[in-house]
């Protein structure tokens, strides 16, 4: 592997060019959670932009406790063959074998996710090595330039996965929104401090402070079970939404999916999301976030 | 006032077809409905799902809308996805595109995204793109066949056209807009930004 440092060039190599490539066609779509081909022809059939591979959707995760890893091997091969649109699937976070496992079976983009149980309490895996772009959730811009330091190509802002409440995918979404605003009112002399108070790489400070955006696509993800959810995380700046148990925990997934979409790509036209909305029963039941103790949480995994 | 450039906003990297056109003075908007899509002097369909694009399109009359404005001479420019909207067959899965582009588009035929690649294309035609290499992204690209004989190729990687004219429309199964050269958009949209200068 090179040992090019990675601030030489880490947004003009061609390596990372073609990773942010990808993340910039998945952008004003749904990528959804499945974990079988079924669901994910469903998924498919419903307009996803991708779909994610996983052993098990977060509300089951969450309801049945347990260790989560990375989608057995044959599930993944199986939704491989399954759609013609991308795969992505989820590693734990640091476990660089199971991202090496997951590259080696040609996913199209990984997602080292606090969703699963981690593998490493310290480190996450240096995503610069592999040539399969990486995704990683972030609940503030400090942790979202770290990942990005490591390699990540897109983020996402975690939400609290497999509970149905939007309200800490808003929380991260505004609180990232709301610091790299910050950023861009200081003059050059405080970039550094600023660096050191959000724990973060310096050259990736500089970049937000000049430009006002993360340098990769930024998504957002967890807690989103209606289509106004999707419409919401989109108003509030996320360029794409990924649904996790909000589909497939909904007694009408295809539809859901379907609504979705329709409200991620429409989210600025209330009645185009209206409409999306007509047909669709109640969703996932879900559980309120605020009421989880701190133990139960997923978005505190990594740091 | 100039009618802007449509640039279809239904999914995909159509925020940088519009960074793009705004850096070569084009005056574009994303567009979401048939009455915008006719509305406008000229269209991008941009990178992103085709499968997910003919999903949004269905029932809306965008497609009808995108049909009329290639017929009456608009330029379009088409990339990746937007060429396989755009191709009169589409394979895996088999369906019809919207046949203004007189080709197959083989969709995903590079393999997943561990085949995508930055490439310097130097097989041009340089009566029309002049003698420098072009750098091309292609990203889980498509490849064209069965082109037409009215499909000029103006591009080739190891022989596969990657960059065609059909009349008022130019497809590229690359992302020239992820790339700093202006000579592509300029092919299309050359004239219309001269009108407007």
């Amino acid at each position: 592997m090179s040992s090019t440092p990675i601030y030489s060039s880490p947004f003009t190599s061609d390596a990372f060019r073609v990773k942010v490539g990808l993340a910039e066609m998945l952008k004003g779509g749904v990528i959804m959670d499945v974990v079988n081909a079924e669901q994910a022809k469903i998924a498919e059939d419903a307009g996803a932009s991708a779909v994610m591979a996983l052993e098990r959707v977060p509300a089951d995760i969450r309801r049945d406790g347990g260790v989560a890893r990375m989608s057995p091997v044959s599930k993944i091969r199986e939704i491989e063959a399954a759609v013609s649109i991308p795969v992505m699937a989820k590693c734990r976070i640091g476990h660089i074998a199971e991202a090496r496992v997951l590259e080696s079976l040609e996913v199209d983009f990984i997602d080292e996710s606090e969703v699963l149980t981690p593998a490493d309490e310290e480190n996450h895996v240096y995503k610069h090595d592999f040539k399969v772009p990486f995704v990683c959730g972030c609940r503030n811009l400090g942790e979202a330039l770290r990942r990005i330091g490591e390699g990540a190509a897109m983020i996402r802002t975690k939400g609290e996965a497999g509970t149905g409440d939007i309200v800490h995918a808003v929380r991260h979404l505004r609180e990232v929104t709301r610091q790299m605003k910050s950023l861009t009112l200081l003059s050059r002399d405080e970039w550094m401090a600023a660096a050191k108070q959000l724990a973060a790489p310096f050259e990736l400070v500089v970049w937000v402070a000049e430009h006002g955006k993360l340098p990769v696509p930024n998504f957002a993800a967890g807690g989103v079970a209606t289509p106004a959810d999707a419409a919401l995380c989109r108003i509030l700046g996320a360029e794409a939404v990924f649904v996790g148990s909000g589909i497939f925990k909904s007694v009408d997934p295809a539809n859901r999916a379907r609504a979705i979409v329709e409200a991620t790509t429409h989210w600025d036209d209330p009645a185009r999301v209206a409409a999306a909305s007509e047909k669709l029963v109640e969703g996932m039941k879900g559980i309120e976030a605020g009421k989880l103790v701190e133990a139960e949480l997923l978005q505190t995994r990594g740091w | 006032m100039t009618v802007p450039v449509g640039v279809l906003a239904l999914q995909g990297d159509f925020e940088a077809h519009g960074a793009a056109l705004a850096r070569l003075g084009i005056d574009s908007r994303p567009v979401r409905t048939a009455e915008e899509v006719r509305a406008s002097a000229g269209l991008v369909l941009p990178g992103g799902e085709s499968t997910t694009m003919w999903k949004l399109m269905e029932g809306t009359g965008i497609a009808e809308a995108i049909v009329a404005v290639a017929r009456r001479g608009d330029p379009l420019f088409v990339t990746c996805a937007g060429a396989i909207l755009s191709a009169r067959r589409i394979t895996s899965p088999d369906r019809d595109g919207l046949g203004l582009l007189d080709a197959t588009a083989v969709r995903n035929a590079y393999g997943r995204q561990l085949d995508s690649a930055v490439v310097t294309l130097t097989d041009l035609d340089r009566s029309v793109l002049g003698g420098e290499p072009l750098e091309a992204v292609f990203i889980r690209a498509p490849k064209l066949a069965d082109l037409g004989p009215g499909v000029e190729v103006l591009a080739r990687r190891n022989g596969d056209p990657v960059l065609v004219r059909d009349g008022n429309l130019v497809a590229a199964t690359f992302h020239p807009e992820l790339a700093a050269d202006a000579r592509v958009y300029d092919l299309v949209f050359g004239a219309a930004a001269a009108r407007a200068a």
